[in-house]
């Protein structure tokens, strides 16, 4: 037998009304509030197995000791479990000859950036831009030479680096202790010739006897510079701290240079690699 | 009329069992066939084959999530033309107005899944445990063995039915005998296993438990129908005004309706018709079958349950035939739908016949926008990224086209050819230079416009443009 049905004019209402249409007080069928227990369940069986209670000093752990960090964890690891191979590949191959396979450049050039990233665009920008006193890794100049084991060399000592014995040291003086105001005046006209930009020649006039005696053992009779000395080209369009007459008479007068760190005490052997083959395909390498 | 309620209403009640009878008729005849149309697409597609090259899969049907491809026969979509599924997703749900407006719930009651496997289940059920008196009596009765038994049987030919539901839904995502033999052999990968459970498991809760409740409590078209719809929408109705007062036959009422409950008794949501339109009715049509065929055997005429439009009402109220049912299908709001549906998949069809197998685009570097060197050039790097959308390696040729004679080289080697691997990205690095004595040396920026040809004979081509930067200080 059907049970008697209530017919819709007598069903109780909520008693809300809109427009005439009223809102039924139906029952919820009986496994929705199943659900809602087990949903109850859920939550019991959950705050058991994972992290769920705040304590003042972090939650409670779970039984299952499950963190977003040994997650995080156990995915660095297997990464580098998977890198293993191509990591020892990466050590085995003299740097010159990564180029000539396919997946070690690919592995070289994508792992160097994300050191280069990490350790490097703080000063040389991320995208190896450079800035004043920063040199500029995409292009054709380098003060200590842009071939492969050079720019390794440069990783792993540093320039200037104190805590470094086989960095390499070099120092421009600062000539206005030495010079004349006039001769700076006359050495900074003659350095912006060198480079073919406008200049007074007849103070210039006075610049390749001031040269020859201060400059030329560090940048080179012709101002070609010297990469044994770290000491620019002076000739070309490319300047580390300014190429204009007043930055350049300032340079001279003061003196500047850089430091960078050693890199062989802070990452593996490996990444040195990669980045250092990173930046030479960076479009400046030589 | 009832009594008055004077005790609150519950607030939980349990699931009344419904049992639906069987019937033979014109639409039960229709929906054995869409049914047999629609699991025979959804079990079979996947197995079909398509011979795309030794590179590209053969499966005719297939979504690669691992390299990103959607193949459907001679049609191959990379994520960058999605624009196509989000075109066919627009296509479904136009044509999901189209037919409510025009048919009401025509999707409900004939297509939609939950219909087509509930429907499955109801006739497994039938067949092992016989028809609407004979399950009514098991339910009512104690459990026995004879209980016990039918119960497995029938519990075990869902399953193998959920089963196969879940299976056939990944072969849709990996190449089907491959994943078939992984699968019976345990090599699948865990999610394979991990989507056939859930995929089984709703399965069977939904198609055999479940049922009517999925429509009624679970989905939200029910309701976003009801406001497709309007009076010239087709719907089964019940034609109170010829069936009422409905009575036995010895009863001597006048109405039409001998209250058999042949109606009640097939329908499968478990509601009377004859209450009017509700939201549990799916427009099923069995109960069109079961009141036509008691109407045939007292001899009176057919269609007191029939496909009607609410606009009709008044006229046959009044003693009228109604309207024909094509004034009813014909009108604007259904002119406005189909037009938007086929403007629409006109658009795609045009855009899948355009498109190149090939394309490229361009990428300036901004970080730095470029590079002096110490001879003063100014060089801008570009990455590019030509797709190959065809089975085969294609070798192309990059070019450059600006006003000034600039030096375009490919990481540092001047021959600017590369070859793009079979389905497949080459992504490539490409200096452009100027020397300082062009006016892009100095210029804020200069259109470039980057051309990359296939190399073969009568090869094709395209471009695309972008800018050179130069250094304004």
């Amino acid at each position: 037998m059907r049970k008697p049905k209530l017919s819709d004019e007598d069903y109780p209402t909520t008693g809300h009304e809109w427009d005439g249409i009223r809102e039924y007080d139906k029952p919820m069928p009986r496994w929705w509030l199943w659900t809602f227990y087990a949903t109850i369940l859920f939550a019991l069986v959950y705050v058991v197995f994972y992290p769920a209670i705040p304590l003042v000093n972090g939650a409670t752990p779970g039984v299952l000791g499950w963190s977003t960090r040994a997650d995080l964890a156990a995915e660095v690891e297997a990464v580098s479990l998977r890198n293993a191979d191509i990591d020892q590949r990466l050590l085995d191959t003299p740097i010159g000859d990564l180029g000539a396979d396919p997946d070690l450049t690919r592995y070289a050039t994508a792992g160097g950036a994300a050191v280069f990233r990490t350790y490097c665009s703080q000063c040389h920008g991320a995208g190896a831009q450079g800035a004043k006193g920063y040199p500029n890794l995409q292009d054709d100049d380098w003060l200590w030479g842009g071939d492969l084991e050079a720019i390794v060399l440069t990783l792993k000592h540093g320039i200037r680096d104190d805590g470094d014995d086989d960095t390499r040291f070099s120092q421009m003086p600062a000539f206005g202790d030495i010079l004349e105001t006039g001769e700076i005046d006359a050495l900074t006209q003659y350095v912006l010739s060198l480079s073919g930009q406008d200049h007074d020649a007849d103070l210039a006039a006075a610049g390749p006897v001031l040269f020859e005696e201060n400059c030329a053992s560090c940048h080179g009779e012709t101002g070609l510079g010297e990469r044994e000395q770290g000491a620019p080209n002076l000739t070309d369009a490319i300047w580390l701290f300014g190429g204009d007459a007043e930055t350049i008479g300032h340079t001279i007068t003061f003196s500047r240079y850089g430091m960078m760190p050693a890199w062989n005490t802070r990452i593996s052997e490996a990444q040195i690699k990669q980045v250092a083959f990173y930046v030479h395909q960076l479009g400046g390498g030589e | 009329m009832t009594d008055q309620i004077t005790e609150p209403p519950r607030l939980f009640e349990a699931r009344e069992p419904v049992f639906p009878q069987r019937i033979s008729g014109w639409y039960r005849r229709l929906k054995w066939r869409i049914m047999l149309g629609t699991l025979a697409i959804y079990y079979l597609t996947p197995w079909i084959r398509w011979d795309r090259g030794a590179n590209l899969p053969d499966q005719a049907v297939l979504i690669d999530l691992a390299h990103a491809r959607f193949y459907f026969f001679w049609i191959e979509i990379w994520p960058h033309e999605f624009y196509v599924v989000a075109g066919l997703l627009i296509m479904a749900g136009l044509g999901l107005f189209l037919f409510t407006a025009a048919l009401g719930r025509v999707w409900c009651g004939y297509a939609c899944p939950q219909t087509v496997w509930t429907d499955l289940f109801i006739l497994v059920e039938r067949w092992v445990e016989g028809d609407r008196n004979a399950r009514i009596r098991l339910l009512r009765s104690p459990w026995t063995l004879r209980t016990a038994r039918l119960r497995a049987t029938k519990w075990t030919l869902w399953l193998l039915i959920a089963l196969a539901t879940g299976g056939a839904w990944v072969f849709y995502f990996a190449d089907a005998p491959t994943l078939l033999a992984d699968l019976v052999t345990f090599r699948a990968p865990f999610v394979a296993y991990a989507t056939i459970g859930v995929l089984t498991a709703t399965t069977f809760v939904f198609g055999g438990f479940l049922r009517e409740q999925v429509c009624t409590y679970m989905c939200p078209w029910p309701r976003i129908q009801a406001a497709m719809m309007d009076e010239d929408s087709l719907t089964v109705a019940y034609r109170d005004w010829r069936g009422e007062p409905r009575g036995k036959k010895h009863e001597n009422t006048s109405g039409d309706c001998i209250d058999c409950m042949a109606c009640v008794n097939v329908c499968p949501q478990g509601i009377d018709i004859r209450d009017g339109q509700q939201v549990e009715c799916i427009t099923c049509a069995l109960c069109i079958d079961a009141c036509d065929t008691m109407m045939e055997k007292i001899g009176k005429p057919r269609g007191l349950i029939d496909y009607v439009a609410l606009s009709d009402e008044p006229l046959e109220r009044a003693g009228h035939p109604p309207r024909s049912i094509w004034s009813h299908v014909l009108r604007l709001r259904n002119f406005i739908y189909f037009g938007l549906w086929t403007g629409i998949g006109a658009m795609l069809v045009v855009a899948l016949f355009i498109r190149s197998d090939f394309s490229l685009a361009v990428t300036p570097d901004r970080n730095p926008q470029f590079v002096k060197l110490s001879d003063g050039t100014i060089r801008n790097a570009y990455t590019l990224k030509i797709n190959n959308q065809t089975g085969f390696a294609r070798d192309f040729h990059i070019s450059i086209k600006t006003d000034e004679p600039l030096r375009v080289d490919l990481e540092g080697t001047a021959e600017l050819n590369v070859t793009v691997p079979p389905d497949g990205v080459l992504n490539t690095r490409v200096y452009i230079f100027a020397k300082p004595e062009f006016e892009a040396n100095r210029a804020e920026t200069t259109p470039v416009r980057f051309w990359v040809e296939e190399r073969a004979e009568a090869g094709a081509r395209t471009h695309a443009d972008t800018v050179f930067t130069g250094d304004t200080q």
